[in-house]
């Protein structure tokens, strides 16, 4: 309970006990971040706290949080590529499964692209899910930038191109590409995903293809980010919804799966909800009671 | 690393013959490995506590039957346990004695309320009801086109008097709906609510404002299979917050375990009714206890083995 924990702190005890090694792993454990990679990073908490002589609990947790930001590789570049180098606009495309939040991190990265004095246009890809490219519409509008679309359950690989085509002899900065959401287990739609990728790159090389995680997923998530993986060039993580009660542990593995980093976290619903991932502040978010 | 419960298991038993009755050290050891099962299926860790620890109660003294090895005979006991939880008393949809029947459908974002929305509407009027969808998000862009479209494809119609992404009081659309209902005729009135999270008291306090204009005979709680251990937390906030009478689950076409069904039936006692199965209208299906307890643990053939002993 919050309460013991909260005493525990306050009576810094000489020794540690069993009990405070579970408590720490349930802690891991319930923000998602699943059991071989809770046993291992807990394992070797151990062995440095044997060397370090680790006596409290206060100094556990900052043990822990330290080994946290380890794990999540701080020193990786972490910059969405929204500027190409070879005269064209810079693709950014995003994908995932269904509802993670890729219409609404395109709107909100659109923003962020516009205030920092970029020329931006989103091409709506998704034209299966009810009213999706409305929906990319709405937030073009919100934020100031053209949208492309074709014609209801168009060929999203042909949205895709046109899109670029467009962005390329209007001369923007960055294309951004929303796509539709789909299970990984849909061999199909794998395929759809990875054809819109190849037509893409018969203009020009994609830049960044952001995979778009929810905070609340459990350990499906690895999965998820192998299998995308292995249609498209993920080169980066968007973690939303953090500010709901979910953790978002399950990145600790995914990073680490993929080998590439969470770029940019989801805080809400609004425009400017969007912000880039901080290893230290989400770590201190993981660990924090309730 | 094995990928299966009854793998696990197989492992831990190996060489190990049954002994007449289950030791605690065959117990304590299935337990662990039930457990790592559990976490990964996503199972809330409080939920996975008391469960081993019924489980273990259980598996103390049971006669460990000649067919069944005593790593076969915790599984059989772990399923039943599951399977009684998982279902419980299912029951049907409530219907009103004075129509129209409202059915409130809430959750988090993205977790396919809308298409549930126009999933129900096709299902419903298959069954000779004459639904009516109810566009109470007013808030996430287009949601009031999304289910204008879901409405169409279901042939269903849709009440959308406000045009939404900000627009319009979504409890006077609520409270205007039934007396609309009503009026045509229709029996069977599906009302879509904006995605909230569990944390967010301002969004929780309108969805008690619609279902409190509403009255509504089920209030349907939607969840994504693919939750992880927050399940709990957002089931509890649900439960405290706007209430709920049902559980549909979503999104059960993926390879998630599922283990929210356990922890949301667990912590919040309420039945779990649906499955959504798809993005297509008819991807929709009553909810298989026995199906989810072997997704849950992973071990489909195992149990088809040990029902024939
Ligand atoms: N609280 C919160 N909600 C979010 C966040 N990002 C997106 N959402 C909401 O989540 C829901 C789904 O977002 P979308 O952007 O439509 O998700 P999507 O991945 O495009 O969905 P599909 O295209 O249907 O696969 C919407 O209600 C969004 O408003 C976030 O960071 N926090
Ligand atoms: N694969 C699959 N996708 C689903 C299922 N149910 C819904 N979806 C998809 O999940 C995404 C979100 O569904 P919505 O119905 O918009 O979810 P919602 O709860 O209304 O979302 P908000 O209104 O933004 O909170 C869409 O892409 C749907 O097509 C399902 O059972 N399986
Ligand atoms: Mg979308
Ligand atoms: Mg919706």
């Amino acid at each position: 309970s919050a309460f013991g924990r909260g005493l525990l702190a306050v009576i810094s005890k000489e020794q540690l006990d069993e009990d405070d090694w579970e408590d720490l792993e349930d802690n891991l454990l319930q923000a998602d971040v699943g059991v071989a990679a809770t046993t291992h990073i807990v394992e070797q908490l151990r062995t440095k706290s044997k060397v370090l002589g680790t006596a409290s609990p206060d100094q556990l947790r900052n043990l822990l949080a330290d080994e946290l930001v380890e794990a999540l590789s701080p020193e990786m570049d972490r910059t969405v590529r929204s500027k190409s180098t070879d005269g064209k606009p810079a693709i950014v495309m995003v994908v995932g499964v269904n509802g993670t939040g890729k219409t609404t991190t395109c709107g909100k990265l659109a923003r962020v692209l516009v205030g920092d004095g970029n020329t931006v246009l989103m091409g709506a890809a998704d034209t299966f899910r009810a009213a999706a490219a409305d929906q990319l519409q709405t937030w073009g509008e919100r934020v100031g930038v053209d949208v492309i679309r074709g014609p209801e359950q168009a060929d999203p690989a042909s949205v895709a191109f046109d899109a670029v085509k467009e962005g390329i002899s209007r001369n923007v900065d960055t294309v951004l590409i929303d796509t539709a959401g789909r299970l990984h287990t849909k061999i199909g739609l794998m395929d759809e995903l990875g054809k819109v990728g190849r037509v893409i790159a018969k203009h020009k090389p994609i830049e960044e293809t952001l995979l778009v995680l929810d905070a609340t997923t459990g350990q499906n998530g690895v999965v998820q980010a192998k299998v995308f993986t292995e249609v498209v060039d993920i080169t980066g993580v968007v973690l939303t919804k953090l500010d709901g009660s979910a953790k978002g542990g399950i990145v600790i593995s995914v990073q680490r799966e993929l080998g590439v980093p969470v770029k940019l976290v989801g805080l809400g619903e609004g425009k400017d909800d969007l912000a880039p991932f901080d290893p230290r502040e989400f770590v201190e978010g993981l660990l924090a009671n309730g | 690393m094995f990928d299966t419960l009854s793998d696990r298991l197989e492992n831990v038993f190996s060489g190990l013959r049954s002994k007449g009755r289950l030791t605690d050290a065959d117990i304590d050891a299935t337990a662990r490995e039930i457990r790592i099962a559990l976490l990964e299926a996503d199972v809330a860790l409080p939920v996975v506590k008391a469960f081993i620890a019924s489980v273990k109660e259980r598996s103390k003294g049971a006669e460990v039957s000649k067919a069944l090895n005593p790593a076969q005979q915790v599984i059989k006991i772990v399923n039943e346990e599951l399977v009684n939880i998982l279902g419980g008393e299912t029951r049907r949809l409530q219907f009103a004695k004075t129509p129209p029947t409202v059915i409130l459908l809430a959750g988090l974002q993205g977790a396919g309320k809308t298409t549930l929305a126009g999933k129900l509407g096709k299902w419903l009027k298959a069954q000779g009801h004459s639904p009516m969808l109810v566009a109470c998000d007013l808030q996430r862009p287009n949601a009031v086109t999304q289910l204008q479209v879901v409405g169409e494809q279901a042939g269903v119609e849709v009440y959308a008097p406000e045009p939404g992404n900000g627009v319009g009081d979504p409890v006077s659309v609520a409270l205007n709906s039934i007396e609309n209902a009503k009026h045509a005729m229709h029996d069977v009135v599906v009302v879509d609510t904006a995605g909230r999270t569990g944390i967010d008291q301002e969004m929780m306090q309108q969805a008690i404002g619609i279902r409190d204009a509403v009255q509504p005979n089920e209030i349907l709680f939607v969840i994504d299979a693919m939750i992880g251990q927050d399940a709990i937390n957002t089931a509890q906030a649900f439960r405290d917050g706007v209430g709920f009478t049902g559980v549909v689950l979503s999104k059960l076409d993926g390879d998630a375990r599922g283990g929210a069904a356990l922890s949301v039936r667990h912590v919040t006692g309420q039945p779990i009714m649906f499955a959504s199965t798809g993005e297509k209208l008819d991807d929709f299906d009553v909810f298989h206890p026995e199906r989810m307890a072997s997704r849950i643990l992973g071990m489909g053939d195992m149990l088809t083995l040990i029902e024939q002993a």
